[in-house]
């Protein structure tokens, strides 16, 4: 009611998803001497310079910003990796790789905030990109086979916190609508079989289906 | 405070004990701050755990200002205050995503003693002072003006048998959620649970779910309210 009110409170946006994956724990390189940090979020430190250590990445990117480490990429962010990735993302129509669950949010921080620490950055930057735009393709083509799922429930493995955020309104809606418009039609119930208006429900989800 | 780490507080099972010396009251925070946002319904209100962390924040607070007056490197200063102005961050949505949530369902809620129960000291004068406002501008502004059959507030008119004017949680919607446990025999018909619905008793009855532990799934929120109430299932 007022103004300040988000009008889908049940929905994360971006940056609270962001937000979430800034506290993933990252390795970092220091330059410089620092106590060790009591923070509420834990305790982090001490710091010399040149030894690894590991912080949650909104305190590496802090350290980044001021010039006072280098940030280490994890290893799934290498070309290797991912361009293995992306080929069994081709491969197999329906299966997802498995990625780390923030891994849209950590690669795209990173691609901001410490460029010159990821080496040939354009060919890791294009392959992620291939591989979200893959996922996302099959996160696209899998929803027409929610048109059978009449149940309750629907298993989305290995999807990753900003596939499912992005999927989340259209499909809660529509398993919701499923939901509710599906049980009458599944048993033959002579009086509804023969009312025109519960044939006319049963196509009506299809047809939202193809909307998508 | 009432109902510290009573029924329904997610603060981890102490079977549970390599999460629990690992897990910090941030981690627990985020995680109510979660489940509070994805679900439809107002959880129990986790007073020990706010507590915990109200302090917390309290002291890093103090920390800062000291740090200020003996001139520490502005370095540790700024790192200090981001940390605490993350969990100020998700303290306070965690409080308002409840706040909308009153406002939205207060009938509702001061109706059910199970939900009003939920809700701190502040929450629930807040709810019953934000009802009674509410029914007193309303009256005033339309209801007493109505003929007399539809002056009620909670129902349409007083042949409505039900209060059908009280908004409440859907508790059909669908939430996505992952379990660290493998949970068998999860019923996700409604069966028999009192709703006069007949069109759930028509519904085929389908094998009990199994939920594997760590993999996603799209689930209906009511069948499985009860272990994301116990803290065994996740919302994302």
């Amino acid at each position: 009611m007022a103004g300040q009110s988000d009008p889908h409170p049940s929905h994360f946006s971006a940056q609270e998803v962001e937000f979430m994956a800034e506290d993933e724990i990252i390795e970092i390189v220091p330059n410089m001497k620092m106590e060790p940090l009591n923070l509420i979020c834990g305790d982090y430190g001490p710091f010399f310079p040149q030894m690894v250590t590991q912080v949650p990445i909104w305190l590496a990117i802090a350290l980044k910003k001021r010039g006072k480490c280098a940030i280490r990429p994890p290893s799934w962010m290498s070309i290797e990796s991912l361009t293995r990735i992306l080929e069994s993302e081709r491969e197999s129509q329906e299966a997802f790789q498995v990625l780390p669950f923030h891994y849209v949010e950590i690669s795209r921080l990173l691609f901001d905030h410490a460029r010159d620490d990821i080496s040939d950055i354009y060919m890791v930057r294009s392959l992620i990109e291939d591989i979200r735009d893959v996922r996302f393709h099959k996160v696209e083509t899998s929803l027409e086979s929610f048109e059978d799922a009449r149940s309750s429930a629907v298993r989305i493995n290995n999807l990753s916190a900003m596939e499912v955020n992005i999927v989340r309104p259209f499909v809660g809606r529509a398993l919701q609508a499923f939901y509710k418009h599906g049980s009458p039609d599944l048993i033959p119930n002579p009086e509804r079989v023969s009312n025109s208006i519960s044939n006319r429900w049963q196509q009506a989800p299809d047809q939202g289906q193809r909307v998508c | 405070m009432e109902s510290g780490s009573g029924d329904g507080s997610t603060v981890p099972k102490m079977d549970d004990y390599e999460s629990l010396i690992s897990t910090t009251d941030v981690e627990h925070l985020k995680r109510v701050w979660r489940r509070e946002k994805a679900a439809p319904e107002i959880f129990q209100f986790e007073s020990a755990l706010i507590g915990r962390i109200k302090e917390q924040i309290q002291l890093t607070e103090e920390t800062v200002e000291e740090f200020v007056e003996a001139k520490t490197d502005p370095l540790t200063v700024s790192l200090y205050q981001m940390d605490l102005d993350r969990t100020q961050f998700l303290l306070r949505s965690y409080l308002r995503i409840r706040l909308q949530k009153i406002e939205k369902y207060m009938f509702h809620i001061l109706k059910m003693d199970e939900l009003f129960n939920r809700l701190s000291k502040e929450e629930k004068s807040f709810a019953e002072r934000c009802c009674d406002d509410l029914k007193m501008h309303l009256e005033d502004c339309v209801l007493s003006r109505l003929p007399d059959n539809y002056q009620s507030i909670l129902k349409q008119s007083i042949i409505s048998e039900e209060t059908d004017m009280v908004p409440k949680p859907q508790l059909d919607t669908f939430v996505v959620c992952k379990t660290k446990y493998y949970l068998g025999h999860i019923q996700l018909e409604d069966g028999d649970n009192g709703n006069p619905d007949d069109r759930g008793n028509q519904r085929h009855l389908e094998e009990p779910f199994e939920m594997e532990p760590n993999v996603l799934y799209f689930v209906r929120y009511k069948p499985i309210k009860k272990f994301v109430e116990e803290g065994k299932i996740d919302l994302y």
